[in-house]
């Protein structure tokens, strides 16, 4: 029990302080986090949209493989990003292992399948004839897109959410392809295993503090967002 | 821009589902300035034409020709759906506010947006819903909603107006209240508009012209006179339900609830509320239709009493259908046993009698 208050007296001191390293391992996160997510959000909500505003032959299995890709094992993303730009591998070339952009493209992978399943879901959402009406009103094609895009921007909202909230908390693949380097690729998760392991509790209750922050926010406002009512 | 020829002719259309053809138009045609109703029952596929219509769903075969030129192409679909409107039945509308929502037709048209807005608000305020305005969307009754939808339609200017079932989702006195301020815009505006509808009495009150739909083919078409009173087939009768329609103005209102009505001229007394001059429908069912070979009127309540003769006789199921002409066409049901002991014959003169309760009156649109 004393080593738990412990922790937590030390991880206040640690917050309230703002205690460099902690800082800077945050912000790294945010930083890498938030790319990785930029990136998917461009791909998994236009993917989404594309996959459900239009019929071709094999959408059934391209679906299947997006819902299948939600639920990717980061370590299983990990193993093969490593092994793509391991030196001699097919990407080696581009010398991005243990680097913060490996951790950026490991993550991107994670979170794409999660965007694109959501916003795919979140624009089949929408009512049926919605996008009848839309064209009715003159709409060109380009203009529909982006008025429907813009009437599932909540829902989309929640599917970035979703993602960032993913891969923010996600370890397995960021210290495989990471590689933990301090002030260079640590981030809150790997410094929180690397800690807990040392015995460095207060540092690793500090972090996980600023983790559930995180989480919490998070869902806080994807509840927010899906009390909202739709107009007819 | 040339005044002759329909505003859209539709040639040889065929629109399939699953393979399966869905609607089948040979020859169909809206002609400027008309309000026309495409009735029909569910599933008769009145909405798949509507669709069509306004070019938001693929034909299989044949052509759509807006103002004496052919529809074919992206470009030419674009150009002719900004120049239409639709409404559909539930109100559609975008995650913004009224005004925004009733401006965002001419958004998309590229409209500055001051000109948009003050002409979004002239079309809420004849929608009676200027008060609602800065409301979002998302906070409207479905009355208020599909009012918007309808000011959002209109704000365009469109050379054509689609409605599909717009009040079927609506509570009674909501689409009555509706429906009246519907045909007084179309009037003002003087708009072309086409009306998916199963209601008949929808049909005839905003209409001038109906379409009869029966699985994706027009069975008639033509004015609600000639439609209800001469259906060509029995699924048209059964459908429209068969009354006699009189075209007809109001001549006199007593008391705000009794009123002679001209009908040729003839003179018909109805019950209802409705000022002298205005145009209307009498709508009379065969079945209240008495039949007398002498003069009983002084003895009964029946108010409307006319001389008539008879054009036809001819059996309709378990009774007879009587045609008659009193200076107007009358339809009478008649039992064997009457037609016995009345000695009925076709050129026969015969005494009509029916209630003033027994005529429904519907004010008409145009």
């Amino acid at each position: 029990m004393e080593l738990i208050l412990e922790g937590i007296l030390k991880a206040i001191a640690l917050l309230v302080s703002l205690d460099p390293e902690v800082l800077g391992i945050t912000a790294l996160s945010l930083k890498i986090s938030g790319t990785a997510t930029l990136i998917s959000l461009f791909l998994g909500v236009s993917t989404g949209t594309v996959v459900a505003l239009t019929r071709f032959p094999g959408r059934k299995l391209v679906v299947s493989l997006i819902n299948t890709g939600m639920g990717l094992p980061p370590v299983v993303v990990g193993l093969f990003v490593t092994i793509f730009l391991w030196r001699n591998g097919p990407l080696g070339f581009l010398q991005i292992l243990y680097t913060p952009t490996a951790i950026i493209l490991a993550q991107a992978i994670i979170a794409t399948p999660i965007i694109s399943g959501i916003s795919l879901a979140a624009m089949q959402n929408l009512p049926a004839n919605l996008r009848l009406q839309i064209l009715a009103l003159g709409a060109t094609r380009i203009q529909m897109f982006w008025l429907l895009i813009r009437e599932a921007r909540l829902p989309l909202l929640a599917a970035v959410m979703a993602g960032f909230g993913g891969i923010i908390s996600e370890v397995g693949a960021s210290i495989m392809v990471g590689g933990n380097i301090k002030g260079y690729s640590r981030v809150l998760t790997t410094a929180t295993v690397m800690e807990t392991g040392r015995g460095n509790f207060d540092v690793a209750i500090a972090l996980s503090a600023i983790l559930l922050l995180l989480a919490f926010l998070i869902n806080f406002l994807l509840t927010r967002i899906q009390q909202r009512e739709r107009p007819r | 821009m040339t005044a002759a020829g329909p505003l859209l002719q539709v040639k040889n259309i065929v629109v399939k589902r699953g393979g399966i053809p869905v609607l089948d138009i040979p020859d169909f045609r809206i002609e400027r300035g008309e309000v026309l109703s495409l009735l029909g029952p569910n599933g008769s596929g009145k909405s798949t034409l509507l669709l069509t219509l306004s070019s938001l769903l693929k034909l299989h075969q044949g052509k759509l020709i807006f103002k004496g030129r052919e529809i074919d192409g992206r470009r030419s679909e674009l150009d002719y759906r900004r120049q239409i409107a639709v409404v559909f039945q539930d109100p559609l509308l975008l995650d913004t506010t009224v005004l925004d929502n009733v401006a965002s037709g001419l958004k998309i048209r590229g409209m500055e947006k001051a000109g948009r807005l003050r002409i979004a608000a002239e079309y809420l305020e004849r929608l009676g819903i200027a008060h609602l305005a800065k409301r979002s969307a998302s906070k409207l009754s479905g009355g208020e909603a599909q009012r918007t939808s309808i000011a959002r339609a209109f704000a365009t200017r469109p050379a054509i107006l689609y409605l599909d079932e717009p009040f079927s989702a609506l509570d009674p006195p909501t689409r009555e209240a509706l429906i009246s301020d519907l045909t007084r815009i179309l009037r003002e505006t003087d708009t072309t508009a086409a009306i998916a509808t199963h209601d008949q009495m929808e049909a005839m009150r905003l209409s001038d012209r109906m379409a009869v739909i029966q699985q994706g083919k027009i069975a008639q078409a033509g004015s609600a006179e000639e439609v209800m009173n001469h259906p060509v087939n029995e699924f048209v009768a059964s459908f429209v339900g068969m009354d006699t329609v009189l075209t007809g103005r109001v001549l006199e209102n007593h008391n705000k609830h009794r009123m002679m009505i001209a009908v040729g001229d003839r003179e018909i007394e109805a019950v209802g509320n409705f000022p002298p001059g205005e145009q209307v429908l009498c709508c009379i069912r065969p079945e209240n239709v008495t039949l007398s070979t002498d003069s009983p009127e002084e003895h009964s309540s029946a108010r409307n009493n006319f001389s008539g003769r008879i054009v036809r006789i001819a059996p309709h199921g378990l009774f007879y259908r009587v045609d008659l002409d009193c200076g107007f066409e009358l339809i009478s049901y008649i039992t064997r046993i009457s037609l016995d002991s009345l000695a009925l014959r076709e050129g026969r003169k015969v005494k009509a009698s029916f209630k003033a309760t027994a005529v429904h009156v519907i004010r008409k649109s145009t």
